[in-house]
């Protein structure tokens, strides 16, 4: 009995919060123009968001969006994990610096980030644009990649990086051949993270885009949303969004589950 | 180049951590072939000096030489020697083969001699038809043995060894013993083994090396080190043993427990206070008769496999610790014998406790950075540099550490007996020696207080 | 060479990229915002930017008004998402692991589009948009933040403290009100720093959930800085940084108490 009050409990709330998604879902099956009316089947919407020219500013947003995502997440990844490797090695003070140091854009709203970077690039004279949107997005991607490739670093065994030294390989070698493979799944999840929230982000891109012109999915659905009227094809967009995440998680959820499975089965032995 | 037999010498190596000193001024050298144990409790040392002979760790001071050639800035990967790890550190993402082959590969040797090499070391751990096994699906000893392949390999002039068995069960640690010691025999390299655990260490040894506090206490066979320890850190280190307060009565007698006994120590001058060892195995024990030279009543009998060990309350009101192959019962009264072969006599590294201290004003000395009461000194004036001696039974411990007037932590305890010998690090890593009849525990936090009156004072 | 290759031997220096990265990228502009807030246009030192917030009733009626809102929001979180968590943590209660992805799955959509489907919805619905949707859209964005943080302080708890207190006599209420409530407090905290400071930062959301009638902090901040008054907006900034800091402050203290009475219990 208590469990299914608690059961209903939960699908309520699901209910509640899949109810807006579920809708767009389901009106970027039909061609109307205003939502809540349904004019029949279509999957008009859909093509016509991959047609370029009518909606030519959307799909050249779509293309800023994940060239930016993968920019800004690659560089994150590579600089988060070299970090994470010192982090590491680091004891007292001075990995309480940089552990505070980290934490900052995780911690600080959006708003505080991307305004904060706003006034550094005015300030030097950096013309805003593609170059300041990804070293925004690098900085507060980063330090979820060094959360995500610190825990790797500390289940190793300490000692095997100097194994490594210690049969002859050079210090570049034994990162090579020993350390990468290791933080490898830290720094794929790392990567996953950083790409996501690159694509997600609004509030730090819309101070750091500049007025060239540039527009990324959030910027674009702002401005869109701002003139009032939703753009139909934005249903199917946020429809495919809302499916590439759930497939992301889906697959980080497996890669966490079977990993941790792993190191079961390893403890058992 | 030097000319020197030594395959290893460490010469005046001294490293500290911070505040904390972990080697101070450690000279240590090592014949061709040997196998040389490095012995000590955890945070001796030991692993240190280990780290940095593999080049994982620098020096302040000092140098290191291997076959001759200073090596002390040359980095790991360019060291003629190799490391078998505490937890092994195989790497996880190579199979067997991948693991032993990796020093080879990295050296570019021929594929064909790499694969005769590896099997031939393989054999040697006695892993046959292993190569191909993951890892990670290793038992612990099967993980050791792969470690040790990986390392001797490269055929090394030295291989080290950071307490390879600590994660063995006891029943491996002792297969493995035996193998290490064939192994050691049959490359004919020199080993250096680090472990905290004495028994392996008289087991395996042809040199050992006992630390403790970042120095070298003693180095000699596993037999002199069991049988002529240099002080009582060593004797209540390696195996069991009754350490004493004893005095020298003159050449050949001493007198301890109460009593005076013929012994066949020379040269400590007359009515000298001595540290005296003996150990339980050495007591001969005797259901009561009138041929023996103490009596006293057994306390507890505890079978300990082999032999029993049993602790016996003397006449005079010490205890000792007695191992033998009969049993007595609790309750029954015992006569026992030492021969003179038996008792170890050696000299107390210090006979009270000695501060350098500052006198801040006439009924204040400043020693241990804190300031003391202390009776009125009207010769002595504020500033001037004194020395502070206290006997180690008038120093005070309390519970609460806010009830000293400084506070320290118990690191090391010996039992003579009747009471307990402590030494308590204070906050500034000050050493403050203790005699005391309460049970400590180690590492208690304690606070310490000295009266007045047991402050001896003396100008420098 | 001798140093650089001594360096990279160390590996604890491998850090010291990102350090200069975050000094730069992370401090420097903190620094900055600091700068501005005390400057006028001509970039002379001034208070005059605080003052004018203090004078100006419309800035301020809006920093409370967003403070209000934010507690609502908050206090509707924890009491939908506190009971959520406690369910998806109790294996008795809830034994499959995807119900907890899809309770995290919206905090990895755009907060956007959330925001525009919480208005679809309403539309859908024939609700006017308004305060109501503004609390509505609030709660619905941010719940996932609340209910993650209580979720893994829960799951992480060490199950024989409740063993532990039921051995000791603790009825189930007792064990709860004892054991599980203050053993959780951290986890709730963090919720509270999750949902709290978002919901007086963001903007955009409020402007699309309210058809433009209800202004709040984040969008005043905003507004300033996209009209050019950035030493003004600096200022707000800076307003806002002293409430997280604030709050950062409170909250660390709670998980000390907190983490106290764990350890009493």
């Amino acid at each position: 009995m208590k469990k299914f009050f608690a059961q209903a409990y939960l699908w309520l709330l699901l209910a509640l919060l899949y109810a807006p998604i579920l809708i767009i879902a389901i009106f970027s099956f039909t061609e109307a123009k205003v939502l809540g009316n349904w004019t029949g089947f279509s999957t008009k919407l859909y093509t016509s968001l991959f047609q370029s020219g009518a909606h030519h500013s959307l799909v050249s947003a779509i293309e800023n969006t994940l060239i930016i995502a993968l920019i800004s997440a690659g560089v994150s990844t590579l600089l988060g994990s070299i970090a994470a490797i010192g982090i590491d090695r680091l004891r007292g003070h001075k990995r309480a610096v940089l552990n505070t140091l980290n934490n900052i854009p995780m911690l600080n709203p959006d708003i505080i980030t991307g305004i904060s970077l706003f006034l550094l690039f005015v300030s030097f004279g950096i013309s805003q644009g593609y170059t300041t949107v990804i070293l925004a997005h690098i900085t507060f991607c980063t330090p979820y990649v060094v959360l995500c490739v610190l825990p790797r670093l500390q289940q190793m065994n300490p000692n095997i990086f100097e194994a490594a030294l210690d049969l002859g390989a050079t210090p570049f070698q034994a990162l090579r051949k020993v350390l990468i493979p290791e933080i490898k799944p830290g720094m794929i999840s790392g990567f996953i993270l950083a790409f996501t929230l690159s694509i997600d982000d609004f509030a730090v891109t819309i101070f750091t885009i500049g007025t060239e012109g540039l527009e990324t999915l959030s910027t674009f659905i702002y401005a869109d949303a701002r003139k009032g009227g939703l753009t139909p094809e934005l249903r199917p967009l946020s429809t495919i969004i809302f499916a590439t995440v759930l497939l992301l998680l889906v697959v980080i959820n497996i890669r966490a589950e079977r990993n941790r499975r792993k190191e079961e089965e390893e403890t058992a032995r | 180049m030097k000319d020197s037999n030594y395959i290893i010498e460490f010469n005046h190596i001294s490293k500290s951590f911070g505040e904390k000193c972990v080697l101070d001024d450690v000279s240590l050298f090592v014949k061709k072939g040997e196998f040389v144990t490095i012995l000590g409790p955890s945070g001796c040392g030991k692993t240190t000096l280990l780290r940095i002979l593999a080049g994982f760790g620098t020096v302040d001071k000092g140098e290191i030489r291997i076959a001759g050639e200073d090596i002390t800035d040359v980095p790991p990967h360019e060291r003629p020697v190799n490391t078998v790890f505490q937890r092994y550190a195989l790497f996880p993402h190579l199979n067997v083969y991948d693991n032993i082959a990796f020093g080879l590969k990295l050296k570019k040797v021929q594929a064909d001699e790499i694969e005769t090499r590896v099997r031939k070391a393989l054999k040697m751990v006695g892993m046959t038809d292993y190569e191909w096994r993951d890892v990670n699906s290793l038992s612990g000893g099967q993980q050791q043995r792969v470690a040790i392949a990986r390392a001797i390999i490269n055929r090394p002039q030295v291989l080290l060894l950071d307490e390879p068995l600590a994660a063995l069960d006891l029943k491996m640690r002792k297969d493995m013993q035996m193998e290490l010691k064939d192994m050691h025999k049959t490359l004919g390299i020199t080993f250096v083994y680090v472990t905290h655990d004495q028994e392996e260490a008289l087991t395996l040894s042809d040199t050992i090396v006992v630390m403790s506090e970042g120095k070298v206490q003693q180095i000699g066979t596993p037999t002199d080190i069991y049988n002529e320890p240099v002080n009582a850190f060593v004797a209540d280190f390696i195996g069991e043993s009754n350490i004493l307060n004893g005095t020298m009565i003159r050449d050949k007698v001493v007198k301890f427990i109460g009593l005076e006994f013929e012994c066949v120590d020379e040269g400590f001058g007359e009515n000298m206070p001595v540290d005296v060892v003996i150990r339980p195995e050495d007591v001969y024990i005797m259901a009561h008769t009138d041929s023996g030279q103490f009596e006293g009543v057994v306390q507890s009998c505890i079978f300990k496999g082999v032999h029993y060990e049993m602790t016996v309350i003397t006449t005079e009101g010490y205890e000792i610790m007695i191992q033998d192959y009969n049993a007595f019962e609790v309750g029954q009264s015992v006569s026992m014998i030492i021969k003179p072969s038996d008792i170890h006599v050696m000299r107390k590294e210090r006979m009270c406790n000695q501060f350098e201290g500052t006198m801040v004003d006439a009924t204040h000395v400043e020693i241990l950075g804190t300031s003391f009461v202390c009776n009125e000194m009207a010769d002595i004036a504020g500033g001037e540099k004194v020395l502070v001696e206290v006997d180690f039974d008038k120093i005070e411990l309390m519970d609460n550490k806010e009830d000293g007037t400084l506070v320290g932590d118990v690191r090391f305890i010996l039992y003579k007996g009747d009471h307990y010998h402590l030494t308590v690090r204070t906050e500034n890593n000050d050493n403050v020696y203790v005699d005391t009849h309460d049970v400590w525990d180690d590492r208690d936090i304690v606070g310490i207080r000295i009266q007045p009156d047991d402050l001896r004072i003396a100008r420098v | 060479m001798k140093w650089l290759s001594k360096m990279f031997m160390k590996r604890s220096s491998w850090s010291f990229p990102y350090f200069l990265f975050l000094l730069l990228f992370v401090v420097l502009p903190l620094v900055l915002i600091g700068i501005y807030a005390f400057q006028d246009d001509a970039g002379k030192f001034t208070f005059a930017n605080f003052s004018k917030f203090i004078s100006n009733p419309e800035a301020a009626n809006t920093f409370v008004y967003s403070i209000g809102i934010a507690i609502i929001t908050t206090i509707l979180c924890i009491v939908l998402g506190y009971p959520a968590a406690y369910i998806l943590s109790n294996r008795s209660l809830c034994r499959s692991r995807v119900m907890v992805v899809l309770f995290i799955l919206p905090m990895w959509i755009n907060i956007l589009v959330r925001t525009l489907a919480t208005v679809a919805l309403f539309d859908f619905m024939h609700l006017p948009l308004g305060e109501g949707a503004l609390i509505f859209g609030m709660v619905y964005n941010f719940l996932p933040f609340m209910i993650y943080p209580i979720y893994n302080t829960m799951s992480k708890m060490d199950h024989s403290y409740i063993e532990a207190a039921q051995d000791l006599g603790a009825n189930p209420l007792t064990v709860f009100t004892k054991v599980v409530l203050p053993l959780s407090m951290p986890g709730v905290m963090s919720g509270v720093m999750m949902v709290f400071m978002p919901t007086i930062s963001t903007f955009a959301i409020a402007e699309l959930l309210t058809m433009n009638n209800i202004k709040l902090f984040g969008t005043t901040i905003q507004e300033n800085i996209n009209n050019g008054m950035w030493n003004y907006g600096a200022a707000l900034s800076l307003i806002m940084l002293v409430i997280i800091f604030a709050t950062d402050l409170f909250s660390d203290n709670e998980e000390e108490m907190a983490s106290n009475e764990g350890g009493i219990i």
